[in-house]
């Protein structure tokens, strides 16, 4: 989506404003975003201190460390998917979807840590999709023995391998 | 009690109240609740009325698919149903408080038996939930692992290598599994050690909360007991510490349950009986009251001090006094004073 001022820049500050019932939408980028001025002034220093409040506040609450506190721009990027923005999350304390969780990424890990103990799951997989991650996996491994066999000058082994992430690339589709 | 009432009772109850098992002195029922989402679309609370629709038709279309052993299965929408019915399920715990508020555009599938329910648009698309009497949870969770089977066979969860099962909450992301116990502990009450075991639980990281009354205030002795940790576990790992800790509490009740029959039995028998006289002699019950009246006798029964009355139909009652279902027993809307009434006929019928 290109920003709706300049036309010229991806717009990365989606704002909702509800007045009276009645919702507007505006996608903008962060210069135009800047530039738009008193209008969307609420949401720029110093005027943003409230919200640095609340944020430092959930920041605290939720186990954010200050060096790991996303950027301004960071915390307006939307999720592509769903449109919730990092901010929004601290806000609500719930993501949006799924593709938030990839969105946002390693900028949940202190606080799944701090929840959990841990970042990354162990269990169960679903067995269809499930199933391609396993021979994700594979083939992960599988490239690793080809890059050392490529290095040993080990052609003929390569050869084999190449064909065995082949058949299982296949597969995967 | 007439014949109509004692079907009626058997029809209203589930299946996981209406038997004893394993450890059924303590553990009242086990329960496993695992949190699904669908891939393409977002979580309810940032859902639009559409999309929930859409996951409601994708679940229905995936229930049609045929399976061995999944039971019978039927959709209740929520917005199809009267706020009585809606307050009946919630007491008998197959939905959440969630859905009795927000009913427009959620909906629970149900076992016939109703061992098996699955929220549809509660925090997350699906909550499927598996409860069993007793300590069961391997089994409770066998149940639920395929039944999500079942459904995952023609839906697209979710899912993340690294994160496992997306949630709406990161306090539920990986697993999506919750483990719970009901446990009734009104001996560890009486010798004023239940706050002292359950302050050891919450320190091993599991939560404890009463089942009745706020926060960790328990009416009628029963508690929840559940893991808070749902990453970074394999099920199996997450069901096993759950019912390795739950066996120590079992064990710490029983022996408080010694203890007071060999050390204060007159005092024990005391309570039990006037708690049996009130609750087979009263024409007036509150809720409150009749809780931990039928806690004492309940304790007393599986003692072995009241033999004429079955443990099964005291843990029914747990049930039957609630508010809905009582109404929905009696079969019209009860005025607060006509509740209690009720309430105390229902019980002295079926203590007989």
């Amino acid at each position: 989506m290109w920003c709706e001022r300049c036309k010229q820049r991806p717009a990365t500050v989606h704002i909702t404003k509800v007045i009276n019932n009645q919702k507007s939408e505006k996608h903008l980028c962060e210069v135009c975003a800047q530039a738009s001025g008193s209008d969307l002034g609420f949401l720029f220093e110093p005027n943003f201190s409230f919200h640095n409040l609340l944020a430092g506040l959930l920041e605290g609450e939720m186990g954010m460390e200050d060096t790991l506190a996303p950027s301004t721009m960071e915390r307006r990027r939307a999720c592509p998917v769903c449109n919730l923005t990092f901010t929004d999350f601290r806000r609500i304390g719930k993501l949006g979807c799924g593709v938030c969780y990839t969105e946002f990424g390693p900028r949940l890990d202190p606080l799944l840590r701090r929840i959990h103990g841990s970042t990354v799951h162990t269990g169960k997989a679903p067995k269809r999709t499930g199933g391609a991650i396993r021979v994700k996996k594979e083939i992960e491994q599988l490239r690793k023995k080809l890059n050392e066999a490529i290095k040993r000058e080990a052609y003929e082994e390569a050869a084999k391998l190449r064909d065995e992430i082949r058949a299982k690339e296949k597969n995967l589709k | 009690m007439g014949m109509a009432m004692i079907e009626k009772i058997d029809r209203l109850l589930p299946g996981w109240i209406k038997e004893s098992g394993p450890e059924g002195e303590v553990v009242l029922s086990s329960r496993i609740r695992l949190a699904r989402n669908l891939r393409d679309l977002p979580f309810p609370h940032y859902a639009g009325e559409k999309q929930l629709e859409e996951v409601i038709n994708l679940t229905e279309k995936a229930l049609k698919q045929p399976a061995p052993d999944k039971g019978r299965l039927k959709l209740v929408r929520l917005d199809a149903i009267d706020q009585l019915e809606r307050m009946v399920l919630l007491e008998k715990h197959l939905i959440s408080p969630n859905l009795v508020k927000n009913p427009a555009h959620r909906g629970v599938i149900l076992r016939d038996d109703e061992c098996l329910a699955i929220m549809i648009n509660e925090e997350d698309h699906l909550r499927i939930q598996a409860m069993l009497s007793g300590l069961q949870l391997d089994k409770a969770w066998e149940l639920a692992d395929k039944i999500d089977d079942y459904l995952e066979a023609s839906l697209d969860y979710a899912f993340d290598e690294e994160r496992g099962y997306l949630t709406a909450c990161p306090t539920n992301v990986g697993t999506g599994l919750r483990v719970s116990v009901m446990v009734h502990l009104p001996a560890l009450g009486m010798v004023g050690q239940v706050k002292k075991v359950l302050a050891a639980l919450a320190h091993v990281g599991l939560n404890v909360r009463g089942v009745y009354g706020e926060g960790t205030e328990s009416v009628g002795n029963l508690f929840q007991i559940s893991n808070q940790v749902t990453l970074g576990h394999s099920e199996e790992d997450l069901v096993g510490k759950l019912v390795s800790l739950t066996r120590q509490v079992v064990e710490q009740e029983k022996t408080a349950r010694r203890a007071l029959l060999k050390e204060s039995r007159v005092q024990l028998e005391n309570k039990v009986y006037r708690a049996y006289g009130l609750l087979t002699q009263s024409r007036l019950l509150n809720s409150h009251e009749a809780m931990l009246l039928l806690s004492d006798l309940l304790l007393g029964v599986e003692a072995g001090l009241v033999p004429t009355v079955r443990a099964q139909a005291v843990k029914e009652l747990f049930l039957l006094i609630r508010v809905a279902i009582l109404q929905q027993l009696i079969g019209k809307e009860l005025q607060p004073e006509e509740r209690d009434y009720y309430r105390a006929m229902v019980i002295r019928e079926h203590l007989k």
